[in-house]
């Protein structure tokens, strides 16, 4: 039996169903009776609800109306409400001709979060440049010098304002809950029961009590006729109850650093301050950089809950633009547009996370 | 070791020095010192306040509790009256706080374990909208999403008169969703029914599964449960022939009475919770599905596993050990975020506590009182789920 010779065999396509869309298609969407009957009955939830969506937000929305009345009009979302309110809810009550000052201030601690964020600029000048930046914001933002008017923080408000208490909060509920992780880790059992008790309790209870006593009970705890204002005590609550979280994300990066880095520093004779400083924490922190960017998250998010204690960040400051007489009844336009924004920020911060997580990946997961 | 601990005998210096160089010393060295500065902050604070609740005339103790509370609260699971004290006020709100707790757990898991799931899943669709559904909901504050529920059902649904009505007896407005509800005597057969049926199941899984390890034999307990789950309630009410009505919500002037409701704050706060919690628990479940390898499935399979029987008997005991510990603080962060009820006008326990602290100007003890209360949840759900994963850990040699 002659057999045909290698060379002239014709390499056949790969069949239609095997490849290209419809390949695709039989592999991802029907590759079994349940699985097609899923992808039917998720298709046809799309099918309903996108046009419906897409309707709303955008072919039947309104982008100009007078007032609420004729944007009631229509069957779409009232966009002209936002256009009508967008200063109220971007920058609260801060004085109308200065608001290019919040909006400055905005985006110098976005550039230096963004700064922050590139591997290239982690050094020491790192520290100053903070520094610098946010003596700037504050002097942006309360005035009094240069030629700018004072303006109170009382009428701060939107989102600086939310800004504000995150990069702060974050800033420094940092340090506070590096020490307190090690001294949940400390061999001296009176400093390791301060800190399990501390964190315990903090995290034992929700945001809105520690709010709650900062907003009420701090005026008690201070000696008579000192006082703090508002936003500070909203911000002390905050970097109290963060702290809680980053010692416990910290603690776990601390349990992972292997004995021997421990019994190493010792045999070189490093006191313990030189060992945590030069041995431990930089590795520690090291591994829990992404479980840390998704408590600043967190922080993010929770520093809407100010809300309930009249700080007049965002959130307050959207609630407000829906008090408006002359436009009722547009919650739901201006809580997706508020919305956005938050998912902005988070959705970028958890993306630079996951990045990061596998850049940083040298050998340290099993 | 022990020789760096005893320290080599410094010769010239003195008695204080050596002390110094000893670890021990300086341990309770430091020690003394930490605890006395906490001590001196603590006194310190203590102390003002003291000084400035005596300033200001208000007087401290939980005494007010026994006084009469004054003030209506919207739901309750126990009969309440403004006349009532407010311990008993305070009592309503702690139940309203634990049932959204505890519903939302439920269906946060149920929910969140479906999603978690769909995101593995083969089906590109699928798990691209699961994983749609994770990122959009993970990085949105969940006040702005309970805000956002609100709005929708109170801009939204018409009035109690426009009500809209899809079935016969439900009714869905601005007021919430009204439904019918069961009345009369065969209610507590029913439940009692309900309860004999659970023990009943509680037991033959016990037996059926001492059997199964002596002789082998499987014994469909699936099947048996829910038919004693369905039987058993219908006979002990059939047996007492008790009556049973459906109370009918109907509309009167401007609401509707009888029958039961679904008010729109409990409503968006459920929503709020489970929605924004699912997203988490999701994660937890899918990370904790693919932390089991994929030699475990394939092990199953040649010992002739079925599908199902693999995932229940061999994937999911590997799973959950992951997934509990995580899950945990999942359930406990639902519970805190519970307190955001307060926001949208839900009668939970930091609301009814505001309202009890604008009234007394007791605010000490009411920032006690929410604290307390949600210590005790929380320690007392991490002891469960910690008693559990114990139960669950894998036994090494």
């Amino acid at each position: 039996m002659a057999t045909e010779p290698m060379n002239t065999a014709v390499s056949r396509e790969a069949p239609v169903s095997q490849i290209g869309a419809v390949g695709w298609m039989r592999q991802n969407l029907f590759s079994s009776p349940f699985n097609s009957v899923l992808t039917l009955l998720s298709g046809w939830l799309l099918v309903i609800a996108v046009p419906a969506l897409f309707e709303w937000a955008f072919f039947q929305a309104k982008l100009t109306a007078a007032n609420g009345t004729e944007c009631h009009e229509a069957s779409g979302a009232c966009w002209a409400f936002i256009v009508e309110k967008h200063r109220l809810i971007l920058f609260g009550t801060y004085p109308f001709d200065e608001q290019w000052r919040p909006l400055v201030s905005m985006l110098l601690l976005v550039a230096m979060i963004v700064a922050s964020g590139w591997r290239k600029l982690w050094n020491i000048w790192l520290l100053p440049l903070w520094v610098v930046g946010l003596t700037a914001v504050a002097v942006l933002m309360w005035g009094g010098v240069f030629g700018l008017t004072y303006v109170e923080n009382t009428l701060w408000g939107g989102l600086p304002l939310t800004l504000i208490l995150a990069t702060f909060g974050i800033a420094l509920a940092f340090p506070l809950g590096v020490v307190l992780a090690l001294g949940r880790r400390s061999k001296l059992p009176a400093i390791k029961s301060i800190c399990v008790i501390y964190i315990e309790l903090i995290r034992g209870v929700p945001l809105i009590s520690l709010l709650f006593m900062s907003s009420v009970m701090l005026p008690l705890f201070l000696p008579e006729g000192l006082t703090i204002d508002k936003l500070l005590r909203a911000l002390i609550a905050i970097i109290l109850f963060a702290a809680a979280y980053v010692a416990e994300t910290v603690r776990g990066g601390l349990q992972a650093i292997p004995k021997g880095q421990y019994e190493g520093a010792d045999s070189l004779g490093l006191t313990y301050w030189q060992q945590t400083r030069l041995i431990i924490l930089p590795q520690a922190l090291k591994i829990v950089i992404p479980p840390l960017v998704s408590v600043f998250i967190a922080m993010f998010k929770d520093t809407s809950l100010v809300v309930i204690i009249g700080i007049f960040d965002l959130t307050l400051a959207a609630k407000a633009a829906l008090t408006d007489p002359a436009w009722q009844g547009f919650g739901v336009e201006v809580y997706v547009f508020i919305s956005a924004i938050y998912f902005v920020f988070c959705f970028s911060m958890s993306k630079y996370s996951q990045a990061l997580e596998r850049r940083l990946a040298t050998g340290h997961s099993r | 070791m022990s020789q760096s601990s005893t320290g080599v005998p410094v010769k010239a210096a003195g008695k204080s020095r050596r002390a110094w160089n000893d670890p021990k010393f300086r341990a309770i060295f430091y020690q003394v010192l930490v605890v006395g500065l906490v001590g001196l902050a603590v006194w310190y604070l203590v102390s003002n306040t003291l000084h400035n609740l005596s300033v200001r005339n208000i007087a401290t103790g939980f005494g007010f509790l026994d006084r009469e509370s004054g003030f209506a609260i919207g739901e309750s699971a126990i009969s309440y009256t403004p006349d009532d004290t407010y311990s008993r006020a305070l009592t309503v709100g702690l139940l309203n706080t634990l049932r959204a707790a505890a519903i939302g757990i439920v269906l946060a898991t149920i929910l969140g374990t479906i999603i978690g799931i769909a995101r593995l899943s083969s089906n590109w669709l699928v798990a691209k909208l699961a994983s749609g559904y994770v990122e959009v909901m993970r990085n949105v504050p969940l006040l702005l999403q309970l805000f956002f529920w609100y709005a929708l059902i109170a801009e939204n649904l018409p009035g109690p008169r426009q009500a809209l009505n899809p079935v016969s007896g439900v009714f869905l407005s601005n007021r919430g969703l009204k439904f019918p509800s069961l009345e009369g005597d065969g209610l507590t057969w029913l439940a009692g029914g309900f309860v004999f049926a659970v023990l009943a199941i509680l037991v033959l899984a016990n037996w059926s599964s001492r059997r199964q390890e002596r002789t082998g034999q499987v014994f469909p307990i699936w099947r048996v449960a829910i038919g004693l789950l369905i039987a058993c309630p219908l006979l002990a009410w059939g047996v007492s022939g008790s009556q049973l009505a459906l109370n009918m919500p109907a509309l009167r002037g401007f609401n509707f009475e009888g029958g039961l409701t679904l008010t729109p704050e409990f409503a968006a706060l459920l929503l709020g919770l489970v929605i924004y919690t699912a997203a988490f628990i999701a994660e937890v479940v899918r990370s904790g599905i693919q932390a089991v390898s994929r030699g475990q499935w394939e092990a199953a399979e040649s010992l002739g596993l079925r599908r199902s029987l693999a995932l229940r008997l061999v994937v999911l005991p590997q799973a959950l050990r992951v997934i509990i510990p995580p899950m945990t603080s999942q359930y406990l962060n639902l519970t805190k975020n519970s307190s955001l009820a307060v926001a949208i006008g839900y009668p939970d326990l930091v609301s009814v506590v505001n309202t009890t602290m604008n009234q007394t100007g007791q605010a000490i003890e009411g920032i006690m009182l929410i604290m307390a209360a949600y210590l005790t949840v929380s320690l007392s759900i991490s002891f469960f789920m910690n008693w559990y994963n114990a139960r669950i850990a894998l036994v090494e040699r």
